[in-house]
């Protein structure tokens, strides 16, 4: 027990640790992970006062639970859920300390996907090529997080610890005014809309303008790999035939020859056989971590 | 703008054409493999700010770059002049991978190349493959060495899983599983090596993109 700061009680569905990623080593097969959802992640970070990419745990629709062994600063972002303290209601999008022994509960996701609990500190499990974040594909990273796992957590930087005792008071409630693009500071949308430029495969479709404007429903074998789409508003269409494998960017739109396309995420392989017939933009990559599977989402198409 | 085929230097120019993907990312295309490499490892000397240089089978992938600065660059780039200028005083990397060849699919293969498995690991062992690109998975390199008239087919189901180390072939390629997984390639043997090893002091990839290989039978 000694060094571990914070219990895993309950991992829920999926909890995985994630940071900024590890970009820059995709010509050796290895996918950038870090955040499906950034900004609601960073958002998390900065306000337990970590820097934005810090370790934090993203957690997957179903919530987890975890005790704290020492006093420790957290805030809870992202999927909108109940976030409880020993049983007592604490907000999400502030930051708030728990005492040693506490249990800091976060309820099922009632909207969204991923909540992202960061720690003062953050997480401190050892960096595979410069990240620790896990790579459910690769395999690389930590493994997702199992109930009685501990963690510890990195040294905490000084204003917080010298008002420990008084924190709560030296913290500016958010009143819930929270940055623009994080989730829930605008309500969710009936339909997410995904704004795409034309893939380096576009030529696969006889027109890559019937792209926009088709609503699909979000599969529900989506994951940290790619959001499926499903039940295309109107029939898409791509030539026969096969292609050789090409690289492939986060967000590449993917169509294969079951013309239900899949929008490949952080943990997307790093090579594709199937062309790419459109890319979200990447500020809209935040959006694609956001859609439960059920909902609607529908394509934009910038030009030229 | 997708799928528009520019030009650098006419046909005969390494770089066939390049496509947009996304705001900050380009795809080059490029007439083979040895190409890619060769772009790749050129660029890697240039002073551009990028996140990823990724080489596959025909193109290479800029990823993370200012589009119209890496356009400028290829533009400016002489082509002719690509293998010497990637080539220069760049010691190359050679590996020798010890193989088993009891692979499931060593007939399989003898039988496409109408020869006896002993042949199959005699033709193996005598080539010099080198490592193109990686995809698939970590440390997944495609091997070139393959001479044309002895590609073979993927099995027509892949299996649910390969183990790691195994050695197989596909089309033209040759590949090392760097762990389990499903696969489709037409197995000959395994190697105990670690191909994917994040402790090794030169790097987790042991077949990275330029390393020369050869197989030997123990």
């Amino acid at each position: 027990m000694s060094g571990a700061h914070v219990l895993v009680v309950d991992a829920g569905p999926l909890t995985t640790v994630q940071d900024e990623g590890r970009s820059g080593w995709a010509h050796l097969g290895v996918a950038r992970s870090g955040f499906l959802d950034r900004s609601s992640a960073r958002w998390a970070n900065r306000l337990v006062g970590n820097p934005e990419g810090a370790a934090a745990l993203e957690t997957t629709l179903g919530g987890a639970a975890f005790r704290a062994l020492v006093e420790v600063r957290v805030a809870v972002t992202g999927a909108r859920a109940e976030v409880l303290v020993d049983g007592r209601t604490a907000p999400q999008d502030e930051a708030f300390t728990v005492p040693a022994g506490a249990e800091v509960r976060i309820g099922a996701a009632r909207s969204g996907v991923r909540t992202y609990v960061a720690f003062a500190g953050g997480v401190e499990v050892p960096p595979v090529l410069g990240s620790r974040s896990t790579d459910l594909l690769g395999g690389l990273g930590p493994l997702p997080l199992t109930p009685g796992q501990q963690l510890r957590l990195g040294p905490v930087s000084l204003p917080f610890t010298a008002s420990r005792r008084t924190g709560d008071r030296r913290v500016v409630p958010t009143h819930g005014l929270l940055p623009r693009d994080v989730f829930g500071a605008v309500p969710v949308p009936l339909v997410w809309e995904l704004r795409v430029w034309p893939g380096p495969g576009a030529h696969w479709t006889d027109d890559v303008t019937a792209l926009d404007g088709v609503e699909f429903v979000a599969g529900s074998g989506s994951n940290r790999v790619g959001l499926r789409l499903e039940r295309a508003s109107r029939a898409l269409v791509r030539r026969e035939g096969e292609m050789l494998s090409e690289p492939m960017v986060t967000g590449s739109v993917q169509l294969p020859p079951s013309l239900e396309p899949v929008i490949f995420l952080a943990d997307h392989p790093t090579t594709g056989g199937y062309p790419v017939v459109a890319v979200v933009v990447d500020e809209d990559l935040d959006l694609c971590a956001r859609v439960r599977p059920g909902d609607r989402v529908r394509l934009r198409l910038l030009g030229p | 703008m997708s799928g528009v085929a520019w030009g650098g230097r006419g046909d005969s120019g390494p770089v066939r054409g390049v496509r947009r993907a996304g705001q900050r990312a380009l795809m080059v295309d490029v007439p083979d493999a040895a190409s890619a490499m060769r772009l790749a490892g050129w660029l890697r000397t240039q002073e551009l700010a990028c996140t990823d240089v990724v080489p596959a089978a025909r193109t290479v992938l800029v990823d993370g770059v200012d589009v119209s600065e890496l356009g400028a660059l290829l533009r400016a780039w002489d082509g002719d002049d690509l293998g010497e200028v990637a080539d220069e005083g760049v010691a190359v990397r050679r590996v020798e991978v010890p193989v088993r060849y009891d692979g499931p699919d060593l007939r399989t293969v003898a039988a496409r190349w109408d020869v006896h498995p002993e042949e199959v690991v005699r033709r193996h062992t005598a080539l010099e493959f080198v490592s193109v690109f990686c995809g698939f998975a970590p440390g997944f390199a495609y091997l070139d060495g393959l001479p044309p008239e002895w590609a073979v087919p993927r099995l027509d189901t892949p299996r649910t899983r390969v183990p790691a180390g195994a050695v197989g072939l596909a089309d033209r390629w040759c590949a090392v599983y760097p762990t389990a997984s499903p696969g489709g390639w037409l197995l000959l043997g395994t190697t105990t090596t670690p191909v994917w090893d994040l402790g090794a002091p030169d790097g987790p990839a042991l077949l990275r993109p330029g390393t020369r290989v050869r197989f030997v039978a123990t």
